[in-house]
């Protein structure tokens, strides 16, 4: 396994291995079209007698709705159609996003448009359909709503009080899911311990912003019964089932297209009501119908993440071994769970992840998932990640302050040794091989913390106030159906791609992982070009078409590399052999006496270049009559990857931060962040540190800035980028980076998921700096994001 | 969103101003902040009248003993311009707290002092400066102290019918200082709390008419008379400056928002009066 010739590998430059193209920072080929402005993202595709939808969105966390009166919207010049939620029952099966495996799972079906109750301010209620998406807004303004305001739930610690507001009466109270992890005996060993630590931390409801918006074009044609779907998304073939499933069509009714995607971050992974209610209208008008979401739609309608409290203690021994966790989790989801990944998996995800890195014996930990009237969260980079890390992290580095030890000492004793596995966590999660040890080892290579630690006292004589932080992490990829096919989800864990050699000796690959602006054709084309034997440039991709790529997941849980990426070498590699064989033939020499390189058949032994692909094209394609008859002459390969031995392939890392705390103004100034980090194989180094970087930045987003905040009715009040505010590139220090190479023995690539390391590690990395800077004034905080306000409060200063 | 259909319309001299200001026209200047608001359909004029090519609204130029700076002067130009630099730094300190470069190379003073954020730097410098506005109407035009001119939350002294033309700086002395701090968020966003302060420091080392002005913190800028009083005629030491701070709080009336409640934005300026009068002691300026 793994046996793929690097540069590195076999000690040779990489000019003496012109083939290699994994391990290289290749270029990107997207990269000249999107900074020219020559991508196509779903906004830029115009069709002939297309609409453009706007959405009335309740403006009400939760109220029941009287009276729908559209007239005057009918009236308003370019305003073609109006639709209620009742319009769009007849033509759309409402949902319920469940699944089997997250046993007693409860959630309310929900509809495109809701049919008499809004739940949650920004839910889109009616749809208008005009010429311009300027007279839908006109149309939208003249449309009256008889609203009855209702009492909102928004408070997650009273979501399950009794006489509290249910939010879906049916379902008896407004728990969504439940699920307790035991191992050992937590209250025996507790109570053993030589001391325990506990703290309640906080993380902030905050949300993925995606530089181009949720957008999509649905168009039925009734001419040949297709559905055909231009959208942004990470998923094209579940939503293909999505809407064929909803909109009660074959699934081979429905083509679901998405070219350039300008982020997603797992925002663009999820069931939209909106989006299918575009669908619908289409289906109902057979015109196609866009809808651009606006940056307020955005914040009011896009999922948000992270609204958790979390109760943890830790119980240590007198030497530093951690001895087990208790956690308690809650987290609030908005009224829904969302379709079809549920809503349950973040806090199952703290569940699996708290104390990841370490090896302890006893461990309790239940998260309870809780409906509000706020809008539905949902899985978002780092999936439970960074909540599961902060707790234990900041744990970690609280029990080693009360033992008066070094914190990276204590981590030391008690993480997972690098010969340990395969290794089970205490909550059942399978670990095939991970390197906390050593990737320790090569974080302090980096982090010159001896002198950090001098200026760190010397600053302090000055009344300067700086706190170096550590964060180890584990982070799941490569997903097998564990994740959503075994709870009856139609979401592929397996992935395909189909090689084929043009007549020119040029490559084109499809494969069904998607490509959202973070490489992964760059990624698909090295791998491609490196398992054929021809130069990158050689290698066209084409992802995104439910009708020309091989059925696939697309992205998602850290997938593109790890699963794509083999599917891609393996078919590769399928039709390198074919085009030998053929070689094999027009030469007269044995396939496995010939290679090929940069797009040339050489002779193995010698090197000499004996043909070029060109030419064995020429000769496939046209001269077909000159081979032997029954020569197979496909030059075109497909092949599937699926894991099999583990359910996922963890990876593992630690971060570092270094950070200055004003402790008169209570702001925080990032100075300088570290991370290692163990992705397996690494495909392009560029990428996949630039992956880390942009994941640094959105952790350090989510503790610092970034907070959807409502108000006690439930109102929303940060809708513009003035009010929710995101990390921008004055603030963000130099983030370095470095890589332990742990490669998955499941494929020959070797690779996991490298696009969440970051974001899981960084906000407990700079939860810890920060405290590490109050420690010696007394005070700490443990409530994201690290606001002015929030510091000043711990100081004690307001 | 989308802005409401709206009409548009360039005036090239305050003539052709004065013909299209009327029912449902306002007045654009950068854009920065009313092309923001008419996407969130806030308001909806019937149509934008464009002043940007009147050059009657350009211009810097030192004119009978005052430092006069015309409306449609960008953010950018007044940061960089030699005569603002000398004859009052204050702006050229307040240009780079301003926004983003983009936003800077658009938004003019005239704009940013006739929208009247209470967070924004310009309308402080001017109450900071005691500025005077110099407000155009149809055949006249009237002068009014920046002090009268910011009457409420996004209110100003500003008619119907009427612009402004240009804000009129006293030049400044040699004894003259001037800081200006602010805690924001990120760079570039509005503060969180930020005070202007000017005052004069005679040889003998005495305050005289300071005029510590703060924003973010009210409903406009706020002069805070009470902490200038206790400053004025004293020396700049630590003893002053504490009971500086001790006045403020009579000054002020922050009200909570997204940043933190009340208590923490009257933390926030005790802070900035701190170190903006520490900056300013002989000792600092001595260091410096
Ligand atoms: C992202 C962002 C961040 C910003 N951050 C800051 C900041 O930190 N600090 C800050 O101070 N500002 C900030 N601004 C606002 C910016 O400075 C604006 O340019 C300024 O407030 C308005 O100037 P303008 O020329 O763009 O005015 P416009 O947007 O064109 O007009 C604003 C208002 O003033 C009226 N008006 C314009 N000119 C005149 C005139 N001569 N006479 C009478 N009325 C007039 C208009 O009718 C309109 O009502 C920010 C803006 C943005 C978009």
């Amino acid at each position: 396994m793994n046996e793929i010739p690097t540069p590195a590998s076999i000690g040779l430059s990489r000019e003496d291995l012109p083939n290699s193209y994994i391990g290289r920072s290749v270029p990107r080929p997207s990269l000249p079209k999107l900074v020219q402005g020559r991508a196509t993202y779903t906004d830029d595709v115009v069709l002939p007698r297309m609409l453009h939808a706007a959405f009335l969105r309740s403006p009400h966390a939760h109220a029941r709705i009287l009276a729908i009166r559209i007239e005057a919207a009918l009236a308003v010049p370019g305003v073609v159609r109006v639709f209620t939620g009742a319009d769009l029952a007849k033509v759309c099966d409402p949902w319920v996003a469940v699944l089997d495996h997250l046993k007693g799972m409860k959630s309310a079906p929900q509809h495109p448009l809701p049919l008499d109750r809004a739940t949650w301010q920004g839910e889109a209620v009616v749809a208008v359909l005009a010429d311009t998406r300027a007279a839908a807004e006109d149309g939208v303004a003249a449309i009256e709503v008889d609203w009855d305001p209702l009492p909102a739930q928004t408070d997650m610690e009273t979501a399950l009080d009794a006489g509290t507001v249910v939010i879906h009466p049916e379902l008896g109270d407004n728990l969504v899911f439940t699920r307790t992890a035991t191992k050992g005996d937590v209250d025996a060993a507790f109570a053993a311990a030589h001391k325990v630590v506990e703290a309640t931390f906080v993380t902030g409801r905050h949300t993925g912003v995606t530089l181009e918006p949720r957008s999509i074009i649905a168009d039925y044609n009734r001419a040949d019964g297709m559905l055909t779907v231009h959208q942004a998304t990470q998923a094209p073939h579940m939503m293909q089932n999505v809407f064929a499933k909803h909109l009660r069509l074959e699934e081979s009714q429905v083509r679901v297209i998405c070219k350039d995607v300008g982020g997603s971050f797992g925002i663009k992974v999820h069931v939209y009501p909106d989006e299918v209610a575009v669908a619908a209208m289409a289906r109902v008008l057979g015109r196609p119908v866009k809808f651009i979401a606006d940056r307020f739609e955005s914040f009011a309608s896009d999922i948000h993440a992270r609204d958790h409290r979390i109760k943890a203690r830790m119980a240590v021994n007198a030497d530093g071994t951690i001895i087990g966790f208790d956690v308690d989790d809650l987290t609030g989801i908005g009224p829904y769970s969302v379709y079809p990944r549920t809503s349950a998996m973040e806090g199952n995800q703290v569940v699996n992840l708290v104390g990841g890195p370490y090896d302890f014996a006893h461990y309790r930990c239940t998260t309870r998932v809780v409906l509000q009237n706020k809008a539905p969260t949902c899985q978002y980079r780092a999936v439970g990640h960074p909540i599961a890390t902060a707790v234990t992290e900041g744990l970690v580095e609280m029990a080693a302050r009360e033992l008066g030890m070094d914190a990276l000492d204590l981590r030391r004793r008690n993480m997972i040794r690098d010969d340990a596995y395969p290794f089970t966590s205490p909550p059942g999660m399978r670990f095939e091989g991970l390197s906390h040890h050593a990737s320790l080892d090569k974080l302090l290579e980096m982090v010159p913390v001896a002198r950090i630690r001098a200026d760190q006292a010397e600053q302090r004589a000055i009344g300067v106030h700086r706190g170096l932080g550590f964060a180890a992490f584990i982070e799941l990829t490569n997903p097998s159906p564990f994740m959503y096919g075994i709870g009856g989800a139609r979401i592929s864990a397996q992935d395909g791609c189909t090689v084929r050699m043009d007549p020119d000796g040029s490559v084109v690959a499809s494969s069904g992982v998607t490509e959202q602006g973070q490489g992964t054709e760059a990624i698909l084309a090295q791998i491609v070009a490196h398992g054929v034997g021809v130069p990158v440039e050689r290698v066209k991709i084409i992802t995104g078409d439910t009708l020309n790529t091989p059925y696939g997941g697309g992205t998602w849980a850290c997938r593109g590399a790890g699963i794509g990426g083999e599917a891609a070498l393996q078919s590769a590699l399928a039709l390198k052999a074919q085009i030998l064989e053929v070689a094999g033939a027009m030469l007269q020499a044995a396939p496995e006496s010939l290679d090929i390189v940069m797009g040339h058949i050489t002779d193995r032994a010698s090197g000499a270049q004996r043909m070029s692909l060109h030419e064995l094209g020429r000769i496939v394609y046209f001269r077909g009559d000159t081979l032997p008859r029954d020569l197979p002459r496909e030059l075109v390969q497909t092949r599937h990857f699926i894991t099999k031995e583990y359910p996922f392939a963890f990876t593992n890392g630690i971060q570092a931060c270094w950070a200055e705390v004003d402790t008169d103004t209570g702001m925080v100034k990032l100075l300088e962040h570290w991370v290692v980090e163990d992705c397996g194989r690494v495909v392009n180094p560029l990428l996949v540190d630039e992956q880390v970087r942009g994941g640094v930045v959105q952790g350090l987003g989510g503790a610092l800035y970034e907070h959807c905040v409502y108000d006690e009715r439930g109102n929303l009040l940060t809708t513009t980028m003035a009010d929710y505010l995101v990390p921008m590139s004055a603030e963000m220090p130099d983030i370095h980076v470095g890589h332990v190479e742990t490669p998955t023995k499941e494929s020959l690539l070797g690779a996991k998921g490298a696009g969440e390391a970051g974001t899981a590690g960084a906000p407990g990395a700079l939860m810890n700096a920060i405290n590490d800077a109050l420690a010696p004034l007394g005070a700490r905080v443990l409530e994201q994001p690290f606001t002015p306000a929030r510091i000043l409060a711990a100081l004690g200063r307001i | 969103m989308k802005w409401p259909a709206l009409g548009y319309l360039r005036a090239s001299s305050l003539d052709e101003l004065w013909r299209a200001l009327g029912d449902g026209a306002q007045i654009l200047a950068g854009g920065q902040t009313l092309l923001a608001t008419l996407a969130f359909r806030l308001s909806e004029p019937g149509t934008l009248v464009d002043i940007t090519r009147i050059p009657e609204l350009r211009g810097i130029s030192v004119t009978g003993g005052v430092l006069r700076v015309g409306a449609l002067t960008r953010h950018a130009e007044l940061g960089r311009d030699a005569l603002v630099a000398r004859h009052a730094p204050l702006l050229t300190q307040a240009v780079p707290h301003i926004a983003h470069p983009a936003i800077r190379n658009r938004g003019t003073i005239g704009g940013s002092l006739a929208y009247a954020d209470p967070a924004a730097e310009l309308p402080a410098c001017a109450v900071a400066l005691d500025a005077t506005l110099v407000l155009a109407r149809e055949g006249g035009e009237r002068r009014v102290k920046a002090t009268d001119f910011f009457t409420g939350l996004l209110t100003t002294a500003l008619e119907p019918g009427e612009i402004i033309a240009a804000v009129e700086f006293p030049l400044a002395g040699p004894s003259q200082r001037a800081v200006i701090l602010e805690v924001a968020r990120r760079s570039g966003d509005y503060a969180m709390a930020g005070l202007a302060a000017v005052l004069d420091l005679g040889a003998d080392g005495r305050v005289t008419a300071p005029r510590l002005t703060f924003f973010g913190v009210g409903d406009g800028p706020v002069l805070a008379t009470r902490a200038n009083a206790a400053l004025e005629g004293r020396a700049l030491d630590a003893a002053a400056i504490a009971a500086a701070q001790a006045a403020l709080d009579a000054d002020l009336d922050p009200p909570a928002d997204l940043h933190g409640p009340p208590a923490m934005k009257r933390h926030l300026c005790r802070v900035l009066l701190g170190r903006a009068l520490q900056s300013l002691t002989p000792a600092t300026e001595q260091a410096a």
